[in-house]
């Protein structure tokens, strides 16, 4: 029997997920800075306050560090908080409870308080956001053992892991991309929870490997559309889950293919991109036909002015270009193809 | 003569004190031996605090508290096994030697956990007030600190929470009048906490005493007006730390602080304070050593059950989880 499903954007999965999440376990609540305002978290609250009550999501002080700790103190008495940060950025502020505290605290118990916390934190790219709210950060958090950072990139996988996440005895770190918010998939009409932990290929080939993490999955999507009609097969595996990392399809896919380029969106030096290159050389080494190649920000900070933020984050046409390399192919005339321009679908502000 | 009551009350108070008491000396004996390879953050002049308002909170009270835990660990929970097992590293300790001194917890009797950064469980005691309140449970939460931790942004920032949410949490700040090595009047761009923080929507309560009696009783008052006002209580209690810092020795001749200052205060040791007052009210001197000496024996006890316990298996490197 096929699944019912639906059309959602990412944004809906994220409101549904919490909807039916709150609905269906009453220690669930929501909370943060601007979390219950009109905004509502760029819709990603929708409805919340209205259905649950401002005790279950609710706007607080501006004290990143503070919050992060509270919901330790309640996913310890009981509760399972959700603790939504609009920049990724915000929460370096919060770094001594999350590194210090939340991550050890059901270690340092002898494993008898668990931390079922959830922290949703928003990254993005453009409309002049610069050098302060741009960053990824999720190696940093990846880095720490007893933290679980998950990425996902399609409106399906949204709403199954993050129902997973506020099940999980965790704590959680759900990293989502604002550009992402947008996008569009047919979702089952109840879509379960999408077990943490698992990595899942995104398009299937068998030329060359792309492994991506959040939009830069999106940038990769077209990049293969395009090598497609000269017959280049790319499959590109989406970890979905940064930590902990499930590495066995990307290196059962690199084992196929032989090359494989890792499109983190992030930084390079000390990044994810580093650690998947490292799982594939301990583990493919001797299939490998090229040496891998990593994608990510320019080694510099993120710019305001449009034409050097162009040049700081990889694209598709980036992407493209390492595969012509890699496999010694003719540079291919991009003049006629349609990339993805924000100024089209996204006016902002962020 | 005193009442039944009051004797038994008082009992209760200088067992517990003297617990501590010589647990912290057992400590000091035996620390030499360098077993016990954990920083030492030693209580030692903090008793009346902890049992002060331990007793006061009862079993409805959750805690928290700094690395200086030991005393509130002894008051809370009244048992040197656990204890110096996690001090010894052994399989026998809370978290089976993960811990050590400065992350003492016992989930099994509300003590909820302790942590080696400076006011970081402030913002862990207003998360779980804010438990308490939404599912009714009746428990305030307790959140030991030191001055030090007044001087970070954690300590305002959870105390602006919970006056702001009206959360039931009882601070209770130990002044031993350093951070560290560092006074007051080289930290402090204020002439008091106590006024300052009366300023937020929360009851403060203040005292220099060391006797156990007057900190119960202080304590009872901040929960009832607590309770009367649904807003958290501050208690802001002066004490002073009679050994260094860290570790289990003197430092009066480091320069920062004087002998005379401590003989001040050990003229009011809350150790003597109770056993002169309970010797008024009594009890003999003989009651009172043979009291004593059976803590010792529990204390000496515990320490060679820690000792011959085994150390904590390989696996226990990891976190464990259920059906892992």
């Amino acid at each position: 029997m096929k699944t019912r499903t639906r059309s959602l954007t990412y944004r809906e999965a994220l409101n549904e997920a919490l909807h039916e999440e709150m609905e269906r376990d009453k220690n669930v609540f929501v909370y943060g800075i601007d979390v219950g305002d009109h905004n509502r978290i760029f819709n990603s609250t929708k409805g919340l306050v209205e259905k649950f009550g401002r005790h279950r999501c609710f706007s607080t002080p501006l004290c990143e560090d503070t919050l992060v700790g509270f919901g330790l103190g309640a996913a310890i008495n009981g509760l399972r908080p959700v603790n939504i940060h609009m920049r990724v950025d915000f929460l370096l502020l919060a770094m001594n409870q999350l590194l210090n505290m939340v991550a050890s605290y059901r270690y340092g118990t002898g494993d008898k308080l668990k931390v079922p916390m959830v922290i949703r934190a928003i990254i993005g790219r453009g409309w002049g956001q610069s050098y302060q709210h741009s960053k990824s950060l999720q190696s940093y958090f990846a880095h720490i053992p007893g933290l679980k950072v998950i990425m996902p990139t399609t409106p399906a996988d949204a709403k199954g892991l993050l129902k997973s996440a506020i099940r999980d005895d965790g704590p959680v770190i759900f990293i989502e991309h604002r550009w992402l918010y947008d996008a569009v998939e047919e979702v089952p009409i109840s879509q379960e929870p999408i077990n943490i932990g698992e990595s899942r290929i995104l398009r299937a080939g068998t030329d060359i490997t792309v492994v991506g993490t959040s939009w830069m999955n999106i940038e990769a999507l077209k990049a293969a559309e395009i090598l497609a009609k000269q017959g280049i097969s790319i499959e590109i595996v989406d970890p979905r889950t940064i930590s902990p990392l499930d590495d066995s399809l990307i290196v059962k896919s690199v084992i196929k293919t032989g090359h494989c380029i890792v499109a983190d969106f992030d930084w390079i030096n000390c990044g994810f991109s580093a650690e998947i290159s490292a799982r594939i050389n301990e583990k493919c080494f001797g299939k490998l036909k090229s040496p891998v190649q990593r994608i990510g920000f320019a080694e510099t900070h993120c710019p305001c002015t449009r034409p050097l933020e162009n040049l700081f984050y990889p694209t598709a046409i980036d992407m493209i270009r390492a595969v012509e390399k890699k496999l010694g192919l003719h540079k291919t005339d991009l003049s006629k193809e349609n990339f993805y321009s924000y100024e089209n679908k996204f006016r902002g502000p962020f | 003569m005193a009442s039944q009551a009051i004797l038994k009350r008082n009992l209760a108070f200088y067992n517990k004190l003297c617990l501590i008491r010589e647990a912290e000396k057992a400590i000091i004996r035996h620390y030499g031996e360098n077993e016990m390879k954990t920083p030492m953050h030693m209580s030692l002049g903090a008793e009346a605090i902890a049992v002060g308002v331990c007793e006061a909170l009862n079993k409805k009270g959750q805690i928290l508290c700094s690395y200086r835990s030991h005393a509130v660990y002894l008051a809370n929970t009244n048992e040197t096994n656990i204890f110096f097992g996690e001090l010894y590293g052994k399989s026998t300790g809370m978290a089976k030697g993960r811990a050590g001194s400065m992350h003492l917890s016992s989930p099994e009797t509300n003590f909820l956990g302790s942590s080696a950064i400076v006011a970081s469980t402030l913002p862990v005691a207003i998360g779980a007030a804010y438990a308490n309140k939404i599912r009714s449970t009746g428990k305030i939460v307790c959140v030991f600190f030191g001055d030090g931790a007044v001087d970070e942004g954690a300590f305002w920032e959870s105390l602006n929470m919970a006056c702001l949410m009206k959360l039931p949490v009882l601070f209770v700040c130990e002044d031993n009048g350093y951070a560290v090595h560092n006074p007051a009047t080289e930290r402090h761009g204020y002439d008091s906490i106590t006024k300052i923080v009366q300023k937020f929507k929360c009851n403060v309560f203040e005292s220099s005493s060391t006797d156990v009696q007057q900190i119960y009783t202080l304590t009872r008052q901040a929960l009832s007006t607590m309770r009367r006002t649904h807003q958290p209580s501050f208690l802001h209690l002066k004490y002073y730390r009679y050994l260094q810092h860290v570790g289990i020795n003197e430092d009066f001749s480091s320069g920062y602080r004087s002998r005379d200052e401590f003989e001040v205060w050990l003229k009011s040791d809350p150790i003597e304070i109770q056993r002169k007052k309970l010797k008024k009210i009594g009890v003999t001197e003989k009651q009172l050593r043979s009291l004593e000496n059976r803590i010792k024996d529990r204390i000496e006890k515990s320490i060679q059950l820690a000792k011959s316990a085994p150390f904590p298996s390989q696996e226990d490197l990891y976190e464990r989880r259920p059906g892992a």
